[in-house]
């Protein structure tokens, strides 16, 4: 019964943040927040669409414009990337191996599926984020779209996104992730409050709702661009083939 | 043999002041060449063991639980008593002291008891400063209540789970010095034997109840806190490894049993609903601050009690007893729960029962009040019972709970045997022949964190430190004689199982040896007995074997104590041939039924010594003298 | 009623142990869960069967020992409720029963249904304490502490340490245990004075003894027979925040 180890407490605080659990749950929780940032700022960003031909590509322009920065800032959503998929790896194999008999039988009652398959939509997401990048940042999918310009002579990433959304394979496919997206975000959106201690008892009343509707909204508005697109309410300008 | 209770002298407020000058003290450098064994980790044990480490002593400890955590101590409800009057209600040290000797009946040790009132503060004082969460009031101050008999509000409490966050906090002060390496913890470890080398208690003889080995321990002194031995009942509030094994091996081993026929009823269990029943389950004693105990006033009444009209109930506590109604001492209210019953009066299926019916209190201070202050308990009956106790009165009743018989010691804790140390449940010395409610936490807590720290001192500077070693003979004859116990158990594979035999002994020592005892049935409990033991050696079956984790054979240990320990209780309550407090012979009553003490004959501790199996025991008799509190017939009237 | 009980016996922590089915006859809707097995087992005894073990001991819900896992919920379908609160009335005539040991790395399988939990005790002993001896101590009304603290304290208090918490979790993660500890104390000022190096090294402790990591899946707080509510997990995680810059001289 006995044998405790020698005070912890001199160890650093990198060291309480990588291999502690509450460590590894900071770290979740923080390159989750960043990267959840990024979805909200990038929706935003997208739905520019709606706006016009003229705004989404002025956009377009605008982000390459900042230059250095955003390579640091790129560098920075790849490096919090990295983390939070480490990270939730090492969760991972931990986790099963704190588990090493399973049950017979075995009945949840309050966790719920989005919670219990992180891990998965977590993979979802990546794979979907890759596949993204492949279709409209490096444009290696669909490389047909890779030349059209506007009439400023702009890169027209406008008549891109609705060339590439009225192929009903890729709006499917692009629907279904991002549903898995919203999936993972429900879940981490309300772990991330109880991670940062912050589920008090006016939480479930108000913070967990909220992270309910966030996802939704957040599944709404991507959702929102190749329905458009697929209904005709956002059409290709005239001139573009 | 003469007992010295080693009480000293000087007025009674100043005794243990005195004494405790009187006693020596081991210098902090010896302190650690001392070896203490505690046999026990509840409140008793467990504050000793950790005390004894904080002190520099080197301690080993035993439970058979897996951890100190979960000791019996875990389910005293109610509350804990202290003489703070905090409430300014007129409570002092000598008030508790004086309901304290009256509730026991005037059968307990005087100076003991003194000293239990005056720690009493000091550990409410050290159970906050360890972070026992009790109840406050909205000022920040701690809240109290009245219970059990008491006409101060005196008792400190965490709602209704007192003995748990007690007993927590006395696991979290062991469990610190286990984690410093001052105290080496055995659990899952069951002790078996106690060594005896030239008279003095060296050590113990314990079985590892994974591996089923049989080990030995040496120490320059034993302190055993191994609770008391209500199991005997079979049915009882105690947990289901309650035993007296410890203490009754130390007994066969010299050490004096004193009043083993103490036993108190519990007034407030649920009763019993069937043959399977493995345990009684207790109801907070709180329950009678708002709750009114009544039956039908009818014989073989049939209707629901919401049913029954007011003037054909009988408030029969309230009736009897017009100052203390619902709150009269445990043993009077259990009597008069069997009376009623006895009369045909009782309620339920069997009979066996009485209403506790919080109707009043309902319409009084709302439903929500009285779930604020017993929904822990409500729910826990509506589980256990499957009726709702808002709108269906509480059936309660009598189950043995506590035994305030328990080793002789002395002032000191001390048995007759030098070096083994005896505390808490497990000794006698504080509750006379009935215990009051909410005193059981205070007796451990104040046994182990603030008597036996400087009476072992006492001892133990009169001993060379590490004399006797684990390799000594008499080690290695306990050993074996344990070792032949556990096989000849293993070996007769009759028909009948353990629990079997334990169901028949309870069942005749609760109609023998209850609540009313008379010398017919004693004598007839003492006739059966020794029938029950033999056939137990020839018929019973424990089956497994010994190297290997054996629920069976753990059991099986236990009721052979049990069959003989159940002889030694009858004999006293043979011998003790008067009614006092939880002890009540039916030959010996007021014309209201009331237990009438014989206090020219008894006024005294019967202390029996060890003989032989199946032989009379030797009684030695230590007399007790009542300087402060004049001896009177108990009157809650 | 009659029942069918499947449990998991493993004769000692080195036996690869199995599943074995048992019929229950004639059980009162009225005895609990444990006395079922009681009768199972005496029925065993008799036969010169090896009777399942599994650990109990109060039997009032107070002492958190037993701990068994029924039909893939710890302590049973009831809510709120220890296995040996559990009552019968729960099930119905040939139901089947799946009766499994709590599954962990940390706790390992002692025999059949029995699992060591000492991990628990190593935990505690690590920093669940107040650093407070023996006398000395203030008057108990020196410190005013608001009700709404003693409460919050209790509430957290309440732990039986079954481990039913560790059962639950999909991670076997202890977090609800050293949460219900760690704000406990954090939550009285006689706590407070080491709240810091407290979390620190129970959450140190909780981690060598190989549980999973919390992935806030709220599970633990609907097995919890006390139910000790994951708001004290956050309050831990506050905690931990506050202590990661703290240094022991």
């Amino acid at each position: 019964m006995q044998g405790v180890n020698a005070s912890p407490t001199t160890a650093s605080m990198p060291a309480r943040l990588l291999n502690r659990s509450i460590g590894k749950k900071i770290l979740m929780s923080f390159s989750g927040l960043v990267l959840l940032g990024y979805v909200v700022g990038h929706l935003i960003g997208n739905l520019q669409i709606f706006v016009g031909q003229n705004a989404l590509n002025a956009y377009a322009v605008f982000l390459h414009s900042i230059g250095a920065w955003l390579w640091i800032i790129r560098a920075f959503l790849l490096a919090m990337l990295i983390i939070h998929v480490w990270t939730a790896l090492r969760l991972y194999f931990e986790n099963r191996a704190a588990r090493p008999i399973g049950y017979k039988r075995k009945v949840y009652q309050e966790a719920t599926l989005s919670s219990r398959t992180m891990i998965w939509t977590g993979i979802g997401v990546f794979l979907f984020v890759v596949y993204h990048l492949m279709h409209f940042t490096l444009i290696i999918t669909n490389p047909q779209y890779s030349h059209l310009e506007d009439a400023l002579g702009r890169h027209d990433v406008y008549s891109m996104v609705i060339l590439g959304f009225q192929n009903y394979l890729i709006s499917a496919v692009y629907i279904v992730s991002i549903a898995i997206v919203s999936y993972h975000v429900a879940h981490a959106s309300k772990s991330m409050f109880q991670t940062w201690g912050l589920n008090d008892t006016n939480f479930e009343k108000i913070l967990h709702p909220a992270t309910v509707i966030f996802a939704w909204l957040i599944f709404l508005g991507y959702v929102s661009i190749p329905i458009a697109v697929l209904t005709g309410f956002v059409k290709l300008p005239e001139g573009v083939i | 043999m003469a007992l010295d209770s080693q009480v000293p002298s000087g007025p009674m407020s100043e005794k243990w002041d005195k004494h405790k000058f009187d006693l020596k003290v081991v210098s902090p450098a010896n302190k650690r060449k001392f070896h203490i064994i505690v046999v026990g980790t509840g409140l008793a044990g467990g504050s000793a063991a950790a005390s004894f480490a904080e002190l520099g002593y080197k301690v080993t400890a035993f439970c058979y639980q897996d951890s100190p955590r979960r000791a019996h101590s875990i389910a005293a409800q109610g509350g804990i008593n202290a003489a703070k009057n905090y409430q300014n209600d007129n409570d002092s040290v000598y008030r508790l002291f004086y309901d304290t000797v009256k509730g026991g009946d005037f059968r307990s040790r005087e100076a003991n008891v003194y000293r239990l009132a005056q720690l009493s503060e000091n550990i409410i004082d050290q159970c906050v400063a360890q972070g026992v969460p009790f109840a406050r009031d909205y000022g920040g101050e701690l809240a109290n209540r009245s219970f059990g008999g008491a006409l101060v509000s005196r008792t400190f409490y965490a709602r209704g789970q007192t003995g748990q966050q007690l007993l927590l906090g006395c696991y979290q002060a062991l469990a610190r010095q286990i984690g410093l390496g001052a105290v080496e913890m055995h659990g899952r470890s069951e002790m078996l034997d106690l060594v005896v080398v030239d008279g003095h208690a060296k050590g113990i003889i314990v079985r590892d109840m994974v591996t089923g080995e049989i080990k030995s321990y040496a120490a320059d002194a034993v302190v055993l806190a191994t609770g008391g031995y209500g199991n005997v009942f079979y049915l009882s509030t105690n947990a289901m490894g309650c035993n007296v094994t410890a203490a009754y091996r130390a007994y066969k081993k010299g050490a004096f049993f004193a009043n083993p026929c103490y036993t108190q009823i519990h007034p407030t269990c649920i009763p019993v609903h069937g043959d399977y029943q493995s345990k009684l389950t207790l109801m907070s004693e709180s329950l009678r601050n708002d709750g009114r105990i009544w039956v039908p006033k009818k014989k073989g009444e049939t209707r629901s009690p919401n049913d029954i009209p007011e003037d054909e109930r009988d408030y029969y506590l309230e009736r009897k007893y017009p100052s203390y109604g619902n709150l009269a001492p445990r043993d009077i209210a259990s009597r008069s729960a069997k009376e009623v019953c006895d009369e045909g009066r009782g309620v339920g299926e069997t009979g066996m029962g009485v209403y506790l019916d919080f109707s009043d209190a309902i319409n009084r201070l709302g439903e929500d009040t009285i779930r604020a202050r017993y929904g822990n308990l409500f729910h826990m009956y509506e589980k256990i019972t499957d009726e709702n106790p808002y709108q269906v009165p509480m059936r309660i009743f009598p189950a043995p709970h506590y035994t305030m018989g328990g080793l002789w010691v002395d002032y000191n804790l001390m048995s007759n045997l030098p070096g083994l140390f005896v505390i808490g449940e497990a000794n006698f010395s504080d509750h006379g022949a009935n215990r009051l409610g909410a005193s059981a936490l205070m007796q451990g807590l104040a046994d182990g964190y603030f008597v036996i720290p400087y009476t072992i001192g006492h001892y133990l500077a009169g001993v060379t430190p590490g004399e006797v070693k684990a390799d000594h003979g008499e080690f290695k004859k306990s050993e074996e004689d344990v070792k032949q116990r556990v096989h000849k158990l293993l070996s007769i594979d009759g028909k009948r199982t353990v629990d079997d035999f334990h169901r028949q002994l309870g069942r005749l020592m609760w109609e023998e040896c209850g609540m009313a005892r008379n010398e017919e049935g004693l004598k007839k409990a003492l006739e059966e007995i020794p029938k029950i033991r033999d056939e137990f050696w020839e018929n019973v079956k424990v089956v497994g074997e010994n190297e290997e984790l054996n629920q069976c054979l753990e059991r099986a240990g236990r009721v052979v104590d049990f069959l003989e320990f159940a002889e030694l209780m009858c004999e006293d309550a043979l011998d003790r041939d008067e009614s006092c407090g939880g002890h009540f012979r039916e030959e010996h009553q007021t014309e209201e039924g009331e237990a009438l003490r014989n206090d020219d004959n008894y006024t005294h501790v019967s202390a029996w010594e060890f003989t032989e199996v199946g032989k009379k025991p030797n009684l030695h008799k230590e007399p007790l003298e009542f300087e402060e509190v004049p001896l009177a017939q108990r009157s809650y009237k | 009623m009659n029942l069918t009980l499947y449990v998991w016996r493993q004769k000692n922590a080195g036996d690869k142990g199995r599943m074995d089915k048992y019929e229950a006859k004639d059980i009162s809707p009225d005895m609990s869960f444990l006395e079922m097995l009681d009768v199972v087992n005496e029925d065993l005894e008799r036969e010169g069967k090896d009777p399942i073990a599994f650990d109990h001991d109060c039997r009032e819900g107070i002492c958190g020992t037993c701990s068994l896992n029924v039909n893939g919920v710890a302590h049973g379908p009831e809510k709120g409720t220890t296995v040996c609160q559990l009552h019968m009335r729960n099930f119905k005539d040939g139901d089947k029963i799946y009766i499994e040991p709590w599954r962990a790395k940390a706790f390992p399988v002692v025999k059949d249904l029995i699992v060591d939990r000492s991990a628990f005790d190593r935990i505690m002993q690590a920093g669940g304490f107040v650093s407070v001896g023996t006398g000395g101590a203030p008057d108990a009304n020196a410190i005013p502490i608001s009700k709404e603290a003693a409460e919050d304290a209790f509430d957290a208090a309440a732990c039986i340490g079954c481990g039913a918490c560790v059962a639950a979790c999909k991670n076997a993660s202890a977090m609800l245990f050293v949460a219900a500890k760690v704000s406990h104390l954090a939550n009285l000022p006689q706590g407070k004075v080491e709240a810091k190096r407290r979390v620190v090294n129970m959450i140190n402790q909780m981690d060598l003894e190989g549980f999973g990591n919390c992935t806030n899946y709220y599970e633990c707080q609907a097995a919890c027979p006390k139910e000790i509510s994951v708001k004290f997990i956050a309050q831990m995680n506050r905690e931990y925040f506050r202590s990661l810059r703290y240094k022991e001289k």
